[in-house]
């Protein structure tokens, strides 16, 4: 029984690879979600041929970020799975419904004629939604805390539910649909272009609302938040994430008016990137907020060690044949689609 | 009402319903990216067309077969968490990595990979092509390989030990890995796959060839498929009487549930058919063959086979369940060996292509592949129970602190969605089997596009208006 224990902290790796892989699915699959937030909005059909076209050969292999993450947990965490999984059962089950109309839109929209076309439009629009607001509505319960009695939880059914959540749920849709914008000024040409352009500089006030009412309120709600960001001389190491943020906004809000096509995709990510790195300075470290922290809900490290082995062998690979499928698929979506 | 419902009972019928439904997609596409592989091998060996076209054509049916696999699919990496958190929280220690594993070598794989066999015809050379198909073919049986790793040793327990905490440990790595009952697990679900495919495909075959329909391409798939049952089907059989041994050895339990013996007895009967009394601890109705279960099980006509008895009453499983499915299993199996042997007979007098009656049979056959993938999981998992971990954690100990009532409102939802979504998509599925492989059809029909490029534009066509 090998084990990495005694010249690795395997805990913070796999604290830091779990949020890695998280993090790159809200990126991958919060540009697919928000194509599906904005679909019905589209100017013809044409173009919600060209959204779709555009992310059909990868939403798969974004999807399975959250598979990774999830499983990874499970694997290196396996504490924190079995406490937050009952503890958001509703908005978990609520997401993974919403993902499965997402998901089966995808092959039968192409494949259903006329009339029926239309249900899986909205199968694809409704079932984004419905999972990126749940998304929201999970990490605004988060940061909130979850109750937890020794190694279980042991709070009510709709304790995720309240005024907070369903803010921070609305919160993220705006921001899959900054990112899917975005995507689509980048992917696509011609009225969709124009249109996404259109959208994005819309939802982008939204986004900065929102973000800012976050990073208000998780001082104002947690002392501990507070002192970290707001005592001397944090405040000063940790002042460039609200500068930068606020300049990213600017920058794509000019670039948008521009015509700029790559650059606002890759600035929303920094964005995204932004509010990632400040929840994670103002939940460190806990892993359930509050409760338990990484280190507490770590697998034993004979376990860390085996699948960080995979991981060191199979993640740069993945890495690589995933960007070699982007690669493969770059250019403008076309709209060819129809029977 | 529902708060009266036994939240242990709802949890084990909510995840029975979704795995059940999962493991139907991957049972086919398991068999249908292996056949893919191999129709494209055949394309690129001979630059016969018929095997290009016959290959779009199940593509498509691929495309949507996997994309409802992998959306049932993610509900199960959730499952475990949701509805056997205690379970998730003490084994995972041990479960957690080899799941870990199944997702870094296999699901990103055949997930990336996947777009390149659907999308990449105009983009990647034929041979690029071929390895994408090789590779997503590859990524099946490595998720099989992981998957079913992590059930057999729920089945089948070894390299670990339980400490004070009350968590597992791993103790052994290859033990854990390589348990007792995998490698016959895993050899006999594969083998499943392919012949549930093959059946599949058959059906399809004889449905065309008895309608007069796409000829060359109906005696390709009936062809094909008729090999796997003549080779594959008699070798399922073995395989899975050796799967059977190897319960016997570690699950004797399952293995008398299976056979609904009450009584240890030398030379027991093989029950052909009866009726399981769980309460009355016996099997009513029995139709039984003298000595027949000692031969099977032991290889002596006068061995002796442990009855149900021998364990209390709580350490048995529910024996009416686990005794018809495996009836229902090894019964289409038989079906499946004399639609083989009958293929022969008709393939030397030169009549496999155009026998009415046969044609029928094979079409009945279609959905049977299916029927009994899904009696042989109610086997192996009703049959482990009453415990989670055999012998090492009880299935009610494993439960989630979640109420009955969010358990009932989501299963209800579960069999809306699944019955609607999945309904949807036989539906398409059996519109494709009704357009057939299109001789005219460019290859990039997989998404139902006519013209190169798919996805992406990379020069502008004329007079290609943008509305």
């Amino acid at each position: 029984m090998f084990s990495f224990e005694g010249f690795l902290d395997l805990p913070l790796i796999w604290y830091g690879l779990i949020g890695t892989a998280l993090f790159l699915y809200v990126l991958l699959d919060g540009f697919d979600l928000g194509l599906g937030i904005l679909f019905p909005f589209a100017p013809s059909d044409k173009c919600r041929d060209r959204m779709m076209n555009s992310i059909a050969p990868f939403w798969d292999g974004n999807e399975t970020w959250l598979v990774l993450s999830g499983g990874g947990l499970f694997a290196a965490f396996p504490l924190a799975y079995a406490i937050l999984m009952p503890a958001f059962y509703i908005p978990v089950i609520l997401m993974l419904l919403g993902l499965i109309f997402r998901g089966v839109a995808f092959e039968f929209r192409f494949k259903a004629t006329g009339r029926s076309r239309r249900i899986w439009d909205y199968a694809f629009h409704f079932g984004s939604l419905a999972a990126s607001f749940m998304q929201g509505m999970i990490l605004g319960a988060f940061v909130r805390g979850v109750e937890v009695e020794g190694r279980s939880f042991a709070g009510g059914a709709f304790d995720w539910l309240n005024a907070y959540s369903v803010m921070t749920g609305v919160a993220v849709v705006f921001g899959y649909a900054l990112l899917g914008a975005t995507w689509l000024v980048m992917k696509t040409d011609g009225i969709t272009q124009d249109w996404a352009r259109k959208c994005a500089s819309y939802v982008l006030g939204y986004v900065g609302l929102f973000l800012g009412i976050v990073s208000i309120s998780m001082p104002v709600m947690n002392a501990d938040v507070r002192a970290l960001w707001f005592s001397l001389p944090n405040l000063f190491y940790l002042l460039p994430v609200p500068l930068l943020t606020a300049s990213l906004f600017v920058m794509i809000w000019r670039d948008l008016h521009r015509g700029r096509e790559v650059r606002p995709f890759l600035m929303s990510i920094g964005v995204f990137l932004m509010g990632y790195i400040g929840l994670g300075i103002s939940l460190w470290p806990w892993l359930i907020p509050f409760e338990i922290t990484f280190r507490h809900a770590a697998a034993t490290p004979t376990s860390q060690s085996l699948l960080l082995v995979g991981t060191a062998i199979m993640l740069p690979l993945v890495l690589t044949y995933t960007a070699f499928c982007y690669y493969l698929f770059r250019g403008k979506a076309s709209h060819e689609s129809a029977y | 009402m529902i708060e009266s419902l036994d939240p242990v009972l709802l949890a084990r019928i909510q995840f029975a319903f979704t795995i059940s439904f999962h493991i139907v997609f991957p049972a086919f596409t398991i068999g249908l990216a292996s056949w893919l592989a191999v129709l494209e091998w055949r394309w690129l060996a001979t630059g016969n067309p018929v095997y290009a076209e016959v290959y779009r054509m199940w593509v498509k049916i691929f495309a949507v077969t996997f994309g409802m696999g992998v959306v049932s699919g993610v509900v199960m990496s959730f499952q475990f968490g949701t509805n056997w958190s205690v379970f998730s929280d003490k084994v995972g220690n041990v479960l957690g990595p080899l799941l870990g594993y199944e997702v870094l070598t296999a699901f990103f794989l055949e997930a990336s990979f996947l777009g390149v066999m659907l999308f990449g015809w105009n983009r990647v050379s034929p041979r690029m092509h071929f390895t994408a198909t090789l590779i997503v073919a590859g990524g099946t049986l490595v998720s099989a390989f992981w998957i079913l790793s992590a059930d057999s040793w729920m089945q089948t327990p070894t390299g670990f030990r339980v400490a004070e905490d009350g968590l597992f440990y791993p103790t052994n790595w290859l033990e854990v890995i390589f348990n007792p009952s995998f490698a016959y697990r895993f050899v006999h679900m594969v083998t499943a796959a392919y012949l549930t495919t093959a059946f599949v495909v058959g059906g399809i075959g004889a449905f065309y060839l008895w309608r007069g329909l796409h000829v060359k391409h109906a005696r390709v798939m009936f062809g094909m498929a008729m090999i796997m049952a003549v080779s594959v089907a008699p070798l399922q059989l073995l395989l899975g009487d050796r799967h059977g041994l190897n319960t016997l050895e570690h699950q004797p339990a399952k293995v008398s549930a299976m056979e609904g013996l009450w009584e240890t007895q030398e030379g027991a009967p093989l029950l052909l058919f009866g009726w399981p009394d769980q309460e009355g601890e016996t099997t009513r109705y029995a139709l039984e063959i003298p000595k027949l279960s000692s031969l099977i099980l032991t290889h002596d006509l006068d061995g002796e086979v442990k009855g149900l008895k021998e364990w209390p009453g709580d350490e048995r499983p529910p024996v009416a369940w686990v005794f018809w499915s495996f009836r229902v299993m090894v019964g289409i199996g038989m079906l499946m060996i004399l639609t083989g042997l009958a293929a022969i007979g008709l393939f030397l007098r030169k009549r496999l292509f155009d026998t009415r009656w046969f044609q029928y049979l094979c079409m009945a056959m279609t959905p049977t592949g299916f029927v009994a993938v899904l009696a042989g999981w109610f086997v192996t998992e009703i049959g482990r129970q009453p415990y989670i971990v055999y012998g090492a954690m009880r299935t009610e100990e494993a439960v989630s602190p979640v109420m009955g009532t969010s358990i009932a409102l989501s299963l209800a939802a579960f069999i809306l969605t699944y019955g609607f979504v999945f309904g949807a998509g036989s539906y398409y599925i059996l519109r494709l089997i009704g357009k057939g492989p299109d001789a005219e059809e460019a290859p990039y029909g997989a998404h139902g596009v006519k013209d190169p490029p798919l996805v992406t534009r990379l020069v502008s066509k004329e007079g290609d208006q943008d509305v």
